[in-house]
């Protein structure tokens, strides 16, 4: 999950690392106030939960409180991304010597926290590490011992910078590190890390993200910022339908069923799984040239109820008249009782379902069974011998876009 | 022969009276599968199917003379997962199989850590184990043994998958194509798992039986970048070939989504599925883009070589 950049600031700022004076606001009225009491020039910023602020004309400068509360009647208003701001952050234009850029991220293949500093800031780090790999330093560390100073010093002295600069910079990254660790951050990045005139250190700007595993145990966090459960913090707001798919998933606890339809623009309705064969057959779908009204996945053995549930999500959309119940081959879930929900979401629907089924191909655990089922209303069954490629393009033959 | 288990390993469950860990028992002891106890605390004195129940996994160690099983299987809810597989390590356990899924990244680098620390080897978590086609299994891989014997029929492709579920259709693929699977591994969905294919290639590389490799990837992590290092670097006698799942994630539209798998979450530039498509290739790994290509594809290769 995503934290706004306000959020991010109060994360670092608990931490122990210095930041400016700054303010949120929901209104412009606000803003005005928070100018004035910082005093002298200000910059406003979109709280929006996207990059490119900048371009979309997000983040401007205010040389009186008056201009500031201008500013932040303008950006309030301003759609960024498809998103509207939750509030403005008004921040005093801070006097910049020089700027760095610090963060923690996974390292994956490593399998531990990477630290990552350079003494050039403010700008893409993926750019600077191929145009100036001189200026990055990174090193990997523990999850059993403690971070320790010595390895952010290590890190900075890696990039030249040394004298009064490493001494200021060391302490900050230790913090950074350890808030990225206690944190469960999956990112924490500080850019820029800013030098000012008077040789102080500030968080000029703060990018976090937590892991949404991790929420569970770090309700406290979450609790002092504000954060319900109920803000998913996802890219995009969730779709009537994938609150009702969600919905049915959270009515019983036996298996999981998903359904996605952000970005699914078609008219074939894929009732499928598990993980891996959903990737499979949308890809397989789409190969072959049909157009898939949604996403969804099927797992853990569901209820017949669940399975009906998320047929009846799918046909129920615009658009919807057939479905293709697909899935590699099951050993968990059980291929009756997919049969079974599906062809109640046909019947409850007054819809045929050997008309309403384009392909139905689910191999494995309890086949004959689910075999028989699907006879007695007309539907064919496919076993492994039907590929998942040739079970997708007898669906998108049978739904043309 | 096989990698990571044979016909003589022991093993235990840990979270062994959960409902699918008596399922899961059940199946590996009809696959022929050694299982000698079973770990829940608080319910020492019990058994499924059989299987002696312990509070810790000492008292397995203890109850087996002395002498620690070969391996566990890990089905304990995430918040307890990092504790139990620390016990287990502890107690000289060395390959673990994580069922478990939704542990935050930090315990699974701390598990992670503590393996390398004890020599010790995590597969997964977020998968569903080891499978050798008419030897044993370790995980729910395959499901019931009848059905785990129709997909896996002994051979000479290795397996090894992001996707516990496409491991049995591959296998299954191979299998009816007469190929056959020496050792298929469910290696785990997640963007941080005990074992990558690059850390297993040495050891199919050092199993006589197995003479290709075919994968299963997806988006998210730079695992695929790293084989395709490891097969640029060494001279490995093994052809391997790939699928690529989730090619429509990098779609506009579908930008910071995350599908199927926790791990499929893109964060780097070598995250998408069109950048491991061409590294892969690049390391003389063909992707195909069907499943049902896949056998003919590790012919042609299997031909090259002869």
């Amino acid at each position: 999950m995503r934290f706004y950049e306000f959020e991010a600031r109060q994360i670092v700022e608990r931490a122990g690392i210095p930041v400016t004076k700054y303010g949120f606001v929901t209104d412009a009225a606000e803003a005005r106030k928070v100018a004035a009491d910082i005093g002298g020039p200000t910059v406003i910023k979109s709280q929006v939960l996207t990059g490119g602020r900048m371009k979309a004309g997000g983040v401007k400068f205010a040389d009186t409180p008056e201009e500031a509360e201008a500013h932040a009647a303008d950006i309030l208003e301003l759609e960024i991304g498809g998103h509207m701001p939750k509030g403005v952050l008004v921040d005093p234009k801070a006097q910049v010597k020089q700027e760095y850029y610090a963060s923690v991220v996974w390292d994956g293949t490593e399998k531990r926290p990477m630290l990552l500093f350079s003494d050039m800031g403010g700008i893409d780090i993926e750019e600077v590490a191929e145009t100036h790999p001189d200026h990055v330093g990174r090193a990997h560390f523990s999850n059993l011992i403690p971070f320790s100073d010595y390895q952010a010093k290590q890190v900075v002295a890696q990039t030249g910078v040394t004298g009064r600069q490493l001494t200021r910079i060391v302490p900050i990254l230790t913090r950074l590190a350890r808030v990225f660790q206690d944190g469960d951050m999956t990112l924490a990045e500080i850019n820029p890390l800013a030098e000012l005139e008077d040789g102080s250190f500030v968080a000029l700007d703060a990018h976090m993200e937590m892991e949404n595993e991790a929420r569970p145990r770090q309700k406290k966090l979450l609790a002092d910022l504000g954060i319900g459960d109920e803000e998913t913090r996802e890219g995009h707001e969730p779709t009537p339908f994938e609150e009702a798919v969600a919905a049915i998933d959270a009515a019983d606890h036996r298996g999981v069923i998903q359904g996605k339809d952000t970005g699914f623009h078609g008219n074939l309705g894929l009732v499928i799984g598990a993980g891996g064969g959903s990737l499979t057959l949308t890809d397989a779908v789409r190969s072959q040239g049909g157009k898939p009204a949604n996403y969804s996945e099927i797992g853990g053995n569901p209820s017949v109820a669940k399975a009906c549930g998320l047929a009846k999500e799918v046909l129920q959309k615009d658009g919807v008249e057939k479905i293709a119940v697909m899935m590699s081959i099951v050993s968990n879930t059980r291929v009756d009782i997919v049969a079974r929900g599906v062809i109640k979401a046909c019947l409850e629907l007054g819809k045929d379902p050997a008309e309403t089924i384009a392909v139905f191909r689910i191999p494995g655990a309890w086949e004959e069974e689910g075999a028989k089922i699907l006879s007695k209303y007309g539907v064919e069954f496919n076993d492994r011998t039907t590929s998942m490629w040739d079970a997708a393009g007898e669906a998108v033959e049978k739904i043309p876009s | 022969m096989s990698i990571l288990i044979n016909e003589e390993t022991t093993f235990i469950v840990q979270g062994i009276t959960g409902r699918e860990a008596v399922n899961l028992t059940r199946e590996c002891l009809d696959f022929g599968s050694k299982i000698v106890g079973g770990v829940t605390p608080g319910r020492k004195g019990r058994d499924v199917h059989g299987v002696p129940v312990f509070d810790t996994v000492e008292q397995v160690v203890e109850h087996n003379g002395g002498v620690a099983p070969d391996g566990s299987v890990v089905t304990v809810p995430p918040a307890f997962t990092k504790d139990a597989v620390l016990e287990a390590i502890a107690a000289g356990v060395k390959t673990i199989v994580i069922v478990t899924e939704r542990i935050p990244r930090r315990d699974v680098a701390q598990m992670v850590e503590f393996a390398d620390m004890h020599g010790a080897r995590i597969i997964g978590p977020n998968c569903l184990g080891i499978i050798v086609p008419g030897v044993a299994k370790m995980g729910g891989v395959g499901g019931p043994a009848k059905d785990a014997q129709k997909a896996y029929q002994p051979g000479v492709v290795g397996v090894m998958s992001r996707s516990g579920g496409m491991t049995t259709e591959i296998s299954s693929t191979l299998t009816a194509a007469g190929l056959g699977v020496s050792t298929a591994v469910s290696i785990g969905g997640d963007a941080i798992i005990g074992q990558t294919y690059a850390e297993l290639m040495p050891l199919f590389e050092a199993d006589e039986q197995t003479e290709a490799i075919v994968i299963y990837t997806e988006p998210g992590g730079r695992m695929e970048a790293q084989l395709a290092e490891w097969q640029t670097e060494n001279d490995s006698r093994l052809p391997i070939v790939a699928f690529m799942a989730g090619r429509f994630m990098d779609e506009e539209e579908m930008k910071g989504m995350s599908f199927g798998h926790a791990g499929t979450i893109v964060e780097g530039k070598e995250d998408t599925a069109t950048e491991k498509i061409q590294r892969l290739e690049a390391a003389g790994i063909p992707v195909v883009e069907r499943i049902d290509a896949i056998p003919d594809a590790v012919k042609a290769k299997l031909g090259d070589r002869a």
